[in-house]
């Protein structure tokens, strides 16, 4: 529970951890199994926007409105590097390695929003980079989410105009851009599958579209009655969960329903919505899969984050046309 | 862009409206001037009195004067046969024309009265062909047939659906999504309107009224009633009633109206020929008129109400009288409004007798109104006899509040919901008071309510009825929020009789502590939706059925009903709920006009099981087609239901093979879809694979599978000993 707004969740690649961010200044980290809380991470001065952690659970990265990107030990909680930026930091990813990191930053005060990598050292004691190795400035239109392909061969950005880039990530150099959503609303989440082949889109222009990472085509296109927020593709089953929410302004009356703050799972590539999940009191701002698909977690304007395992029937859960082509 | 750009793109502006308005009418000065012709011919001396007497016809629609009239004398010292007129104002020259044009003075003379412009515009030689030439007779096109839709091999009804700016007609498919027959942007600018009987869609516009109709859905008439706000059709669709807010301003050159138009809000229409009847200047008070929009009372909707069989329509002035009107000339009946002190309201009955009934001397159209009470004469609910304005049947009731008169489908009954006060006015509630208009000396009946009977709906076709009645206003909440009382559904049937006429009418149930404040019968009686509309508390509807076919409660034994709640389902926001022509289907949607959030209609079989839901961005409108009458016999009709068993087994038939095609189709996308899912993903992850191979990194997922093969839960339980404490027992 969280005295303000969530901004992201995470699993970490195990599955057992569980890390939330929000717009407190903390960051805290849970037992994925039963939702207890394991720690926090003390030192961010403003709105923590976005984390991940790397793939041997040894390092989170975490991004913030007080315009720094910081890593932490996990284990200890210790602040191993800070870097300081002109402008607040909306994403970071870690590399399918480890071994970078991408950060994404706001256009503010003169600065065009950027996007960064730091090469990563994965010795906890060791030392990191003060600068960046690579920087890619969005001339056009800022980045509001980026994402690393599969091998640290691309790096995916989506822009406030709409546009999803591909850029080289040894070059910076931009290969693709591709008109995908409305321009205005914006593209809020972006997540990878877990080859890091395709990944998932959510745009406050109520829909979401699974892309290819080579070509940036658009695979599948999920449409909704509602602004997204949130996106992620679910492992074991061919689902993908989308989450968001009138904005609190926008509603006019108290009921929840109203509000359309649900989880909605659509089949991945039937593309229908297959079930909802209620629970939340405010739009939903974060959607998460637990790496082996069996569990997801959501955090929600609300303060809450809302962890949920899936039943045997979620599992039993088929179209006709999956099962008969399951039995050949 | 260059200057030369900046003049083009001018150049395309529209000026024709302001040069309308501002053009010099160069012949106003001759607009007062008429030219009467078809006078007797006198000498000199007749002259003056013919003058006289020409003067006083003339006088009856504008102002003009002997010295105004010039009548000059032909060389054999006789007038010629005509006179030059002048009036005070061109308004008044214009009446002259309409008005006198073609008046008769004694057998051998007819006036001939025209503007003494038109004269010169059409009189000069040349301007018109000397010799008479027979005109063409327009060719015969074949027209579309008005009532296609009918003839869908399904027979299925049609609806309209108006979203965000688009109107579109469609066939309902039940379950699958409807099939749409025409979709048309902008296709109207405030609302749409089915004609009564189906066969016109009409779109109303700032220049006046559409009506379409036909397979191709193209344009049948148009009514050119400016800024238009409303509008209403007579039963069978021959007449067309067009109000306005705005009263008309005439300026020359505008379309299917004139002069006469100048100042009026309501029009009356012939829809065949498109002509205009007559127009009507606003009702309200003049003290109303100059309130603002907002203050101003509702106007009455519709206004004009007419005779089932169109043969009459009507209007109350609200205090003082109704004026009955014939069709198709709109001339008062007798005329003369009718006088009636105090009268607020009326209502015709909607049954019109037949032809056959018509010759038999004591069948008319009836029209019920009522009066309040008026200094020592009680308020009144009297029954009229229309032509003869008989008074057939009046009533007179003590401390009322208000009336609402609701006829029965078919005319056989007749309920007035008088609200009433105590003697005090303290407290108010509700009598029902019955009339048998079919049988003998039309029995009264009278039902009490102790509380005020907020809506009332008979069966259609039927005898039995619904109504809501609420309770004492709570006190508002702490918030300041008035709250909404709590009302009561209480349904009625008649006692059950062996023979004739229907027994008394007999409360069966009453369902209290609810929310509920709306009515919707099933066209054809039997079924009934109570429901709770346009409210933020509660969005329920409950589907009833009056001949339960199950066991019935042995306190209800004697009535003829047998009452059943057989479904409630509830729809977030619902605003309107609609019933198809069949009764088969129900509608209950949420409108953008009414209620802001997740529009879109949900579609229910008779039953309240769902069948269709669909959330529609800016949705506005839903409504079905209607149906005109069958056309088949009663004998026809009875037969049908009788063999009712051999059809629906064919229908249930059709209806399984339609939905396994349907299903056909999207297990077949649905399998193309995870074919090409499944070719896709096998692509993607050889190319990974060769490309992680020449990383040299394992294939994807490899280091997982072996990190689960092993992997095993281990379960630690660690004790620690907070405390330990030795006691002894004794």
């Amino acid at each position: 529970m969280f005295e303000r707004a969530l901004t992201q969740v995470k699993y970490n690649k195990d599955g057992d951890l569980l890390f939330s961010v929000s717009k407190d200044h903390v960051i805290c980290v849970w037992f994925s199994q039963n939702g207890e809380r394991l720690g926090t991470y003390h030192g961010h001065q403003g709105a923590v926007w976005t984390i991940d952690s790397n793939p041997t659970s040894s390092i989170l990265a975490s991004g913030a409105a007080d315009n720094t990107v910081r890593l932490w030990d996990i284990k200890t909680g210790k602040l191993i590097k800070t870097w300081d930026l002109p402008t607040a930091v909306k994403r970071v990813e870690f590399s399918e390695d480890g071994l970078f990191l991408v950060a994404t930053t706001e256009q503010r005060m003169g600065h065009l929003g950027s996007i960064l990598v730091y090469s990563i050292n994965p010795d906890i004691e060791g030392e990191q980079d003060d600068e960046p190795s690579l920087k890619i400035t969005c001339e056009q239109s800022k980045a509001t989410v980026v994402a690393w392909s599969y091998l640290n061969k691309y790096i995916i950005a989506a822009h406030e105009n709409g546009t999803i880039s591909q850029y080289d990530s040894k070059t910076g150099e931009q290969l693709l851009n591709v008109q995908v959503h409305e321009k205005g609303p914006l593209v809020m989440d972006m997540q990878m599958s877990p080859d890091r082949t395709y990944f998932i889109t959510a745009s406050k222009d109520k829909t979401s579209k699974i892309l290819d990472v080579n070509t940036l085509q658009v695979l599948k296109k999920f449409e909704t009655d509602t602004p997204l927020n949130s996106a992620a593709i679910t492992t074991k089953k061919e689902f993908v969960i989308l989450g968001g929410g009138q904005e609190a302004r926008d509603v006019t009356t108290t009921a929840a329903r109203q509000g359309k703050f649900e989880a909605r799972f659509y089949h991945k590539i039937f593309e229908d919505e297959v079930g909802r999940v209620r629970g939340h009191f405010g739009p939903l701002n974060t959607i998460a899969v637990h790496p082996a698909g069996v569990s997801y977690a959501s955090g929600g304007e609300d303060g809450y984050v809302r962890l949920h395992h899936f039943d045997k029937s979620y599992f039993d859960f088929m179209y006709e046309v999956e099962r008969t082509r399951a039995q050949h | 862009m260059t200057a030369d750009d900046f003049y083009d793109s001018d150049e395309e502006i529209d000026f024709s409206d302001l040069r309308e308005q501002y053009e010099v009418k160069l012949e106003e000065g001759l607009d007062t001037f008429v030219v009467v012709d078809g006078l007797p011919k006198v000498p000199e001396d007749n002259k003056p009195k013919l003058v006289k007497f020409l003067v006083k016809k003339l006088q009856g629609v504008g102002k003009t004067k002997e010295d105004s009239v010039y009548m000059p004398m032909g060389d054999d010292g006789q007038s010629q046969g005509f006179a030059f007129v002048e009036y005070e104002t061109s308004m008044q020259a214009a009446q002259a024309v309409k008005k006198l044009n073609g008046l008769a003075l004694d057998k051998k003379h007819v006036l001939a009265v025209n503007k003494l412009t038109d004269i010169e515009r059409y009189g000069r030689e040349g301007r018109i062909d000397e010799k008479y030439t027979e005109p063409e007779p327009e060719p015969f096109v074949e027209q579309e047939h008005l009532r296609s839709w009918l003839a869908d091999p399904r027979g299925r009804d049609q609806f309209i659906l108006f979203r965000a700016d688009t109107v579109g007609v469609y066939f309902n498919n039940k379950k699958e999504a409807p099939e749409m027959t025409v979709e048309r942007q902008f296709w109207t600018e405030s609302f749409v309107r089915w004609s009564p009987l189906g066969t016109y869609l009409t779109s109303l516009h700032p220049q006046g009224v559409q009506l379409w109709g036909g397979a191709s859905w193209k344009r049948m008439a148009r009514f050119p009633h400016p800024a238009v706000n409303l509008v209403d059709f007579s039963p069978n669709e021959n007449y067309l009633v067009t109000w306005s807010n705005k009263p008309i301003v005439y300026q020359e050159g505008m379309p299917g109206i004139t002069a006469e138009e100048d100042g009026k809000t309501y029009i009356v229409w012939d829809v065949k020929t498109g002509k205009l009847l007559r127009s009507f200047p606003p009702i309200e008070s003049p003290q109303e008129a100059d309130k603002p929009p907002n203050m101003r009372k509702k106007i009455q909707w519709p206004l004009f109400k007419w005779t089932a069989d169109d043969k009459f329509c009507a209007r109350v002035t609200p205090g003082s009288s109704i004026s009955v009107y014939e069709t198709p000339s709109m001339v008062l009946l007798d005329k003369k409004s009718i006088k009636l002190e105090g009268v607020v309201d009326f209502e015709w009955s909607p049954y019109s007798p037949t032809d056959e009934e018509l010759k038999k001397p004591a069948s008319e159209q009836l029209l019920c109104y009522w009066t309040p009470e008026l200094g020592n004469q009680t308020a009144r609910v009297s029954l009229m006899a229309i032509p003869s304005k008989e008074i057939i049947r009046t009533r007179n009731l003590f401390n009322v509040s208000d009336c609402k008169l609701h006829w029965q489908s078919e005319g056989a009954y007749l309920c007035v919901k008088v609200d009433r006060h105590s003697k005090r006015g303290k407290s108010t509630f509700t009598n029902l008071e019955f009339f048998r208009i079919k049988e003998k000396n039309i029995p009264n009946e009278t039902i009490e309510v102790q509380d005020t009977v907020i809506n009332f709906a008979w069966e259609p076709k039927g005898n039995r009825f619904v109504l809501i009645a609420a309770g004492e206003l709570p006190p508002a909440n702490a918030a300041g929020v008035a709250a909404v009382p709590k009302t009561a559904v209480s349904f009625y049937a008649p006692e059950k009789v062996k023979s004739g006429p229907a027994g008394q009418f007999r409360l069966i149930r009453t369902v209290d502590k609810k929310n509920s404040n709306a009515i919707f019968w099933s066209p054809n009686g039997h079924f009934c939706i109570v429901a709770t509309i346009n409210s933020q508390q509660s969005n329920e509807l409950e589907f009833w059925d009056f001949d339960f076919d199950g066991e019935k409660r042995e306190s209800e034994k004697d009535l003829a009903a047998n009452l059943s709640l057989i479904g409630t389902v509830e729809h977030y926001g619902v605003t309107d709920v609609e019933w198809d022509p069949s009764g088969r289907y129900v509608v209950s949607s949420s409108s953008m006009w009414k209620h802001t959030m997740e529009n879109g209609y949900h579609m229910w079989d008779f039953k309240g099981v769902s069948l269709r839901e669909d959330h529609i961005e800016r949705f506005k409108q839903f409504a079905w087609r209607p149906r005109p009458p069958t056309m088949l016999s009663k004998e026809q009709q009875k037969q049908i239901r009788k063999n009712l068993r051999e059809y629906s087994r064919q229908f249930d038939e059709e209806d399984l093979i339609m939905e396994s095609e349907a299903s056909a189709i999207v297990i077949e996308a649905r399998r193309r879809l995870l074919e090409e899912w499944r070719a896709w993903r096998s692509r993607i992850e050889r190319d990974l694979a060769e490309e992680r191979e020449d990383a040299g990194l394992p294939p994807f997922g490899a280091d997982e599978e072996k990190e689960m093969e092993g992997a095993t839960v281990i379960e630690e339980i660690v004790e620690e000993v907070i405390e330990e404490k030795e006691e002894e027992i004794a």
